[in-house]
């Protein structure tokens, strides 16, 4: 019955919202109606817009280029933060030496590498991919390092007095406490690598979401910014979805109150 | 003396354990002589700080004394001792493997195969009373079930010496002794060496041959010696209602509670 009731406002607040939109715009309260739909268009005209773009066909192929992007990104990004946040959390010195050079890299703005990334690897794919990948593999790396780090000394003890050798103990004890490490950080590094994708495509590109929403704002066309910011929010909101499913597939050995939090 | 040090499954000769700096340092136990025959089960008993955990994690090689030496079976001990089995007060389980995946990970980790392995493990956690409860993560168990998880993970590599350090401490009265009768009986069936250490002296009397009392610390030592009389097999309620039991308790809170208020008063001072 809760779960009703909340599903019911949720959707009760958009629905205001959208109204609220909807009696601004079309009757004359702030000004004049086409004056202000030059500025903020409207829910209908919005929702028309998004019709017909998946009605043509049109925004699939965007879609799918967007997609392919954020799991590239996603890939590449985490299996390099997973692979250097075991190696530097297994050793000392080389986590020590390189520690100035990660946060500064970490440190950096990526919107400046977005131009660079073009120049190195053209308009296509991978300059989107490669800034996803900046922004994944830092927030990985630090959850990977961290998780690794902060294993439970005595379960570590514990499994030392069991006899596990160090391959065994990354296996059984050192894998699984860093993978509730990357699993907490999910919704976060998965949101990266949209946003990488996406900035990366408005700065430079001739396909994708971002692309589509730049392309409307070079011609003032409102409506179409709207629809394009409105198709890539329920692209979000699916993604998050199936990444909360992964997530409570692989973590069902976690205490019940973490799982109800979220469902 | 040299014939039953060699004989020894573990012995501790002069042993000295400091923390820190050499020069300076805070010595938790020192002069420590202390034998455990085979099959033979014995307490440590002291006031809270006397460095009993420092001592069992000696004999485990889980830290290096810093004077003296660890001789397990005769042989000087130089890294951890796998010759033991080791059950920690703190939860200490994988709390993402099932309770069955927990065991069988201790028989894997010897090179047993996988299949075998939790086909055993099953047989290990009927034996600790929880066949129903084998797919169960640690989360869903008690803290008395996990202990049983705990035992049946360290007994299914069938150490030759087991380490104890307050392993039913956390557990309420009623499950302590549940869990100290299942252990007796364990026991009985093959019976290792054991270093059980506890600052409840009533337990350490009903369960062990010899209970061994430690000084308040720092630089905490061994102050007595007590054999315990009683026959086996015991039971943990029962045993309490015997008059040797009584006895014997008087004899060593004698001697007990002059540390107890000595390392108290430290606790106060501080």
């Amino acid at each position: 019955m809760p779960r009703l009731k909340l599903t019911v406002l949720q959707i009760g607040v958009g629905l205001i919202f959208l109204l609220l939109w909807h009696v601004l715009t079309v009757y004359p309260i702030s000004g004049t109606p086409k004056q202000v739909q030059f500025f903020f268009s409207t829910p209908l005209d919005v929702l028309k817009r998004c019709w017909t773009l998946f009605a043509s066909g049109e925004i699939w192929g965007h879609l799918w280029i967007t997609l392919v992007e954020t799991v590239l990104a996603f890939l590449i990004g985490a299996g390099g933060g997973i692979i250097f946040g075991f190696l530097f959390a297994r050793k000392e010195l080389l986590a020590a030496v390189f520690d100035p050079y990660i946060k500064a890299a970490n440190a950096l703005p990526r919107v400046v590498l977005a131009p660079i990334f073009a120049l190195w690897f053209g308009l296509g794919i991978w300059s989107k991919v490669a800034l996803g990948f900046t922004l994944v593999f830092f927030i990985v790396f630090f959850n990977v390092y961290q998780g690794v780090r902060e294993v439970s000394p005595v379960v570590l003890a514990n499994a030392r007095m069991l006899g596990m050798n160090e391959r065994q103990l990354l296996r059984h004890v050192y894998w699984p406490s860093a993978l509730t490490w990357v699993f907490s950080s999910l919704h976060t590094s998965v949101g990266f690598a949209l946003v990488g994708a996406v900035v990366g495509e408005y700065l430079g590109s001739s396909a994708g979401l971002g692309y589509k929403i730049h392309e409307a704002e070079s011609v003032f066309d409102v409506t179409g910014v709207f629809a394009g910011m409105l198709i890539l929010s329920v692209f979000v909101i699916l993604i998050d979805m199936l990444v909360t499913r992964i997530e409570n597939s692989f973590l069902v050995w976690r205490p019940q109150t973490s799982l109800a939090a979220r469902t | 003396m040299d014939q039953a040090t060699s004989l020894a499954a573990v012995a501790l000769n002069d042993v000295a354990i400091t923390f820190g700096p050499k020069v300076g340092g805070y010595t938790a136990v020192s002069g420590i002589d202390l034998s455990v025959r085979p099959g033979e089960f014995v307490a440590i008993v002291g006031p809270t700080g006397s460095g009993k955990s420092t001592i069992l994690n000696a004999a485990a090689g889980l830290l290096k004394p810093s004077a003296g030496q660890v001789k397990i079976f005769g042989n000087d001990l130089t890294s951890l001792n796998l010759r033991s089995g080791y059950l920690f007060q703190q939860d200490a389980l994988m709390p993402w493997k099932t309770a069955l995946d927990n065991v069988a990970v201790a028989l894997e980790s010897k090179g047993v195969a996988r299949s075998e392995a939790l086909q055993r493990a099953k047989e290990w956690l009927g034996r600790v009373g929880l066949s129903a409860f084998v797919d169960r993560y640690p989360h869903m168990l008690s803290g008395g079930q996990r202990k049983r998880v705990a035992l049946a993970q360290v007994l299914i590599r069938d150490p030759e010496i087991l380490l104890m350090d307050e392993p039913f401490g956390p557990l309420d009265a009623q499950t302590r002794q549940i869990m100290g009768n299942l252990l007796l009986n364990l026991w009985a069936t093959d019976r290792k060496a054991v270093m059980f250490v506890t600052h409840d002296l009533e337990e350490a009397i009903a369960l062990a041959d010899r209970v061994v009392l430690m000084s308040a610390g720092p630089a905490a030592g061994i102050i007595g010696d007590f054999a315990v009389s009683l026959p086996r097999p015991r039971d943990i309620a029962e045993v309490r209602m015997e008059p040797t039991f009584h006895h014997i308790h008087k004899e060593i809170w004698a001697s007990l509670r002059v540390e107890v208020q000595k390392a108290y008063s430290q606790g106060e001072g501080a």
